[in-house]
């Protein structure tokens, strides 16, 4: 495996698989009453989050103290001035602190990668701007995986449909990298100006379908869709002109009651995801995000436990990688 | 640097004239004296050309020379060096400094540090608008009639994208024979964040992308306005096949439009932003092979007029954030005749004639220089560059004249190569002096 998990294609099929197999023991730990293992005792791993994110920032700093390495939170301030100290500068002074994994979170896409090539620790991307949110994608591979039985090919043959703002969506470039390599059918749905620019060349080479037309993808064949992933709409998108109202993109393209209803009648197990934080009502509506079907709850509970996994694959060293492999 | 001593007699042996048979030139007094077969005795230098060819001086219609404001990326010494360097005699500083050249005095200050310079004819060209802003005209009277004599006006960096500011640009420099240099890119299309080409690579990398249309709708827009007011338009770095398409219709109608375009745009692709590094972030952005591949013909075919470098020194500092984040452009002086070789000569699309026009006579022409793109006939300014067609260098950013180290070209092979450059007469190529290593990128 790579020093560093930059984007999800950095992973190939049999290291996603060790990953979420470690994954699994991990979500053992998480259920003990003391939850903590020795295996990254005397590392230190710093969390440079240039841009707030509680969700992913705790769940890093858990998975972290929950292996006993020593973590530490660093948040940047506005990264997107170019005034002052220059990006290389800020990681070089914190790489220089005398560390092991760097876990970067920045507005601007490709900013970890940069980091990767200025300092010798691992770096693992936490979400770089628009671009990939590796962990995020492996997270969502477990919850689907877990959920399709367990075994280490639920997913091959799987239909996964993702909705929403594709052109701003990190979650949606790295899930479709990491669900296609697991072997599922990835459609990407979304209003066109909301279609990454060069969708099409792109979707042919990698393996995914596009659609401008949510009804027509979830009304094929009965029961074609094994799982739904509602993206987020940010909120700042609304009035930037990409859809004429909230209300119109409901329409289009959020899973309403009688969507939701449609597809738990054509296939009962179908589950639902959304990376939260949710707009309920937009994007989703509150019966549909608090539905049976709807794995909110365990893409958080499982991001602990991967991230945990993916810690331990990358710094645990050559031997410990081998038994878990 | 400042005063040259009286230039001395300069025989040059056996150089292939525009790149056509061997012949001898004598320079003197700063001017070609004798051509053909000569047997000068009492020459003080012999300049052994054989297997070189003579262009008329390199004349760059789009230089960044950062001074005033920013004389940490570049002066105008450092870009003097870097242009002489790379076979130029004459450069067009333009106005985007601090303080915007955008008045006669800020004109004649750069013309005068150029002087002092010697190295290179630095022309300024003055702000189309009054702090490049966009809405009032800059004094573009009074920035013609002074010691600079300006002649070319653009707001480069920004676009004039109120088209009744620029249909009264357009119009104002009638009365003096001025042309106005479009930076070409609708703000509305492709706004600040914009900072690749919009396709399927900025799609996967999640960068936020200006589309060609950006730039062909201004185009199309701004020959409409030089055809209604009779007025000569330039644009700068042309990125696009669709500029070109508009700029051949445009020619075909007789509209008084030329264009340019930049030895990057001839060679490097958006592909090269896969791996983020800044460096490779220039504006207008590298574009697809399609288009690299229009653009070539367009140059060859004469649709695009001239070669110019948009030399963009930067600070090591201002690139080294976030690619959305990292300043704009690339140095290219010192590389733009090599690139020029590869991509045009090497490829069969333009002779060493060609190379002439499209670096010296054209924009020489265009800028309305004096002195300089001529044909190196007898009483013509000895202002030349020697070119070696057959030298193969390895471009290393830290051998640079120029202040800056934002190099696309570090580490690349290329074939032809300045070999030296003649100021009326006076050699001014400088010889390189290496930089430590741990001062490079
Ligand atoms: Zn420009």
């Amino acid at each position: 495996m790579s020093r560093h998990l930059l984007s999800s294609a950095d992973l190939d099929r049999d290291e996603v698989d060790a990953i979420l197999t470690t994954a699994l023991s991990m979500h053992d730990v998480q259920r003990r009453e003391v939850k903590k293992i020795p295996t990254l005792r005397g590392r230190t791993v710093i969390n440079l989050f240039f841009e707030d994110s509680t969700r992913t920032r705790s769940s890093f700093e858990i998975a972290g103290k929950w292996m006993s390495a020593d973590t530490i939170n660093i948040t940047g301030k506005g990264s997107s001035t170019s005034k002052g100290e220059s990006l290389r500068d800020t990681v070089r002074t914190v790489a220089a602190m005398g560390v092991d994994a760097l876990v970067v979170r920045h507005a601007a896409s490709g900013a970890c990668h940069q980091v990767a090539q200025w300092v010798d620790a691992s770096v693992i991307n936490a979400g770089d701007g628009t671009h990939e949110h590796p962990t995020q994608a492996l997270l969502d591979a477990y919850t689907l995986r877990h959920h399709l039985g367990g075994d280490a090919d639920a997913l091959d043959g799987r239909h996964v449909v993702i909705v929403g703002d594709l052109t701003h969506s990190r979650v949606f470039r790295s899930n479709v990298i990491t669900l296609t390599r697991l072997g599922a059918r990835v459609t990407v749905v979304a209003p066109p100006t909301l279609m990454p620019s060069g969708v099409g060349p792109w979707s042919q080479a990698a393996g995914f379908g596009t659609s401008y037309d949510l009804d027509a993808v979830l009304g094929g064949r009965a029961g074609d869709v094994d799982a739904l992933m509602m993206l987020r709409v940010q909120r700042e998108r609304m009035s930037g002109g990409y859809f004429p109202t909230p209300r119109e993109y409901t329409v289009g393209y959020g899973l309403t009651r009688s969507r939701m209803e449609r597809l738990v009648q054509a296939q009962p197990d179908v589950a639902v995801l959304h990376p939260g934080p949710i707009n309920r009502g937009l994007e989703i509506t509150a019966d549909a995000a608090d539905s049976q079907q709807s794995r909110v709850l365990d893409q958080v509970s499982a991001g602990v436990a991967v991230r945990m996994a993916v810690l331990y694959h990358l710094l645990a060293g050559s031997d410990s990688q081998e038994a878990s492999a | 640097m400042t005063s040259s001593p009286s230039p001395t007699r300069t025989l040059v042996r056996g150089a292939r004239l525009l790149g056509g048979a061997p012949t001898d030139l004598l320079l003197a007094d700063g001017i070609v004296v004798e051509v053909g077969s000569l047997s000068v005795t009492g020459a003080h230098d012999v300049v052994d050309a054989d297997g070189l060819v003579a262009l008329p001086g390199l004349v760059d219609l789009h230089v960044h020379l950062r001074e005033p404001g920013r004389e940490d990326a570049e002066t105008v010494a450092s870009g003097s060096a870097a242009a002489a360097a790379g076979g130029f005699t004459a450069v067009l500083a333009m106005a985007n400094t601090d303080p915007v050249t955008d008045t006669a005095e800020a004109a004649e200050r750069v013309l005068d540090l150029g002087r002092a310079v010697g190295l290179v004819d630095v022309q300024p060209v003055g702000a189309v608008t009054k702090g490049l802003e966009g809405h009032e005209l800059a004094e573009l009277g009074l920035m013609a009639r002074s010691r600079a004599r300006v002649r070319v006006f653009s707001d480069d960096g920004h676009c004039v994208a109120n088209a009744r500011v620029m249909r009264r640009a357009l119009e104002y420099v009638k009365a003096f024979g001025g042309v106005v240099t479009q930076h070409a890119q609708d703000p509305t299309l492709a706004g600040r964040e914009a900072c690749c080409h919009e396709g399927e690579v900025s799609g996967r990398l999640g960068l936020p992308g200006w589309p060609g249309v950006a730039e062909e709708s201004i185009v199309a827009r701004d020959v409409m306005l030089a055809r209604h007011t009779g007025s000569r338009v330039h644009v700068a770095h042309v990125s696009t096949a669709g500029t070109v398409e508009v700029l051949r219709w445009a020619k075909a109608a007789g509209v008084a439009v030329t264009a340019e375009v930049t030895p990057h745009h001839l060679m490097l692709t958006t592909d090269l932003l896969t791996g983020y590094d800044p460096v490779f972030k220039v504006n207008p952005p590298l574009r697809p092979q399609e288009d690299v591949d229009a653009l070539r013909a367009a140059l060859a075919d004469g649709t695009i007029d001239a070669v110019a470098t948009d030399h963009a020194p930067h600070a090591r500092h201002d690139k080294e954030h976030a690619f959305v984040d990292a300043a704009f452009g690339m140095v290219g002086l010192e590389t733009a005749l090599s690139v020029v070789a590869e991509a045009m000569v090497r490829t069969g699309l333009l002779d060493w004639a060609g190379v002439a026009r499209v670096m010296s006579q054209t924009p020489a022409r265009i800028a309305g220089l004096a002195g300089h793109g001529g044909s190196l006939a007898v009483g013509e300014p000895a202002t030349l560059t020697l070119v070696d067609p057959d030298r193969s260098v390895v471009v290393d950013a830290g051998a640079s004249v120029s202040l800056s180290r934002n190099n696309p070209w570090h580490g690349r092979t290329l074939t032809g190569a300045v070999h030296s450059t003649w100021l009326r007469g006076r050699r001014t190529d400088p010889t390189p002096v290496p930089v430590p290593s741990e001062e490079l990128l």
